[in-house]
């Protein structure tokens, strides 16, 4: 079974998924992020899917869930990179992610958290 | 022409899962389909040859390319199982509506995403569903 990493990059985590993921895989990360979460006391989750070539509804579920865990283990996720054809398929499966924050890109989603050295714009947190 | 040869998976782990996407992309690719509708076959397949190993308790998964005859090419992709099928099939097909514990997008999600979707299924008799996508 392959594993995602995720790395640590000051109080951030980042977790970029190029591997064809797996429903197990998929329930390992929830945890693993979980658990680093706590470990770090990381404030902010950034899961990068620029090299995903498809979200159907079980992996699109577990975005809004490790959302949904980070929030009550008080980080922010935010999902960055989805291509274009993602988004349009996932509309019409039916599944808006309507409780993911989302950036085009790295870049944005770590201004999005305020990290500095980016030239950081107004933090922007909801 | 309407097979171009057919490549058949057998489902029954979740890396099978995996293998059915490889599969269709790569049919998919191969017909020329859209960026955009090749994410989409793609996608259905996902969520079909998951309710297979799911609900079905394994089968397989026959993708072939199809033509037409009007210049058309497309994929067809068929999902079967020998699972205890589907008593209710309005109901299966309903947004929402789970017989397990996902989200209930399965089935209605994957027909939104494909051309054409046919489905067989009855009590005791296992459950088989085609679909098609076209080029444009």
């Amino acid at each position: 079974m392959e594993r995602v990493p995720v790395l640590k990059i000051g109080d951030i985590l980042l977790v970029s998924i190029q591997i064809d993921l797996q429903d197990q895989s998929v329930l390992n990360l929830q945890e693993d992020l979980a658990d680093r979460i706590v470990a770090t006391g990381a404030r902010g989750v950034i899961i990068d899917i620029t090299a995903v070539e498809i979200v159907d509804s079980f992996i699109g579920r577990m975005f809004a869930t490790i959302a949904s865990i980070s929030r009550l283990l008080d980080a922010e996720t935010i999902v960055v990179g989805m291509r274009p054809a993602v988004a349009i398929t996932l509309v019409e499966l039916g599944l808006s992610l309507g409780g993911v924050r989302t950036a085009l890109d790295l870049e944005k989603g770590l201004r999005l958290l305020g990290v500095d050295g980016l030239a950081a714009g107004p933090r922007d947190r909801r | 022409m309407t097979d171009a040869g057919a490549t058949e998976i057998p489902i029954g782990s979740g890396d099978d899962v995996v293998r059915v996407r490889q599969a269709v992309r790569e049919a998919a690719g191969a017909a020329k389909l859209s960026l955009v509708d090749q994410t989409k076959i793609v996608t259905a397949a996902s969520e079909l040859a998951r309710n297979t190993l799911i609900y079905g308790g394994g089968g397989h998964a026959r993708v072939e390319r199809v033509d037409s005859g009007l210049g058309r090419a497309g994929i067809r992709i068929l999902f079967a199982d020998e699972g205890p099928g589907i008593p209710d099939l309005d109901l299966a097909l309903t947004d929402g509506w789970t017989s397990g514990n996902g989200l209930g997008l399965g089935l209605s999600g994957a027909r939104r995403l494909v051309d054409e979707f046919s489905l067989d299924s009855a009590p005791g008799a296992g459950t088989r569903i085609t679909v098609v996508k076209w080029g444009r």
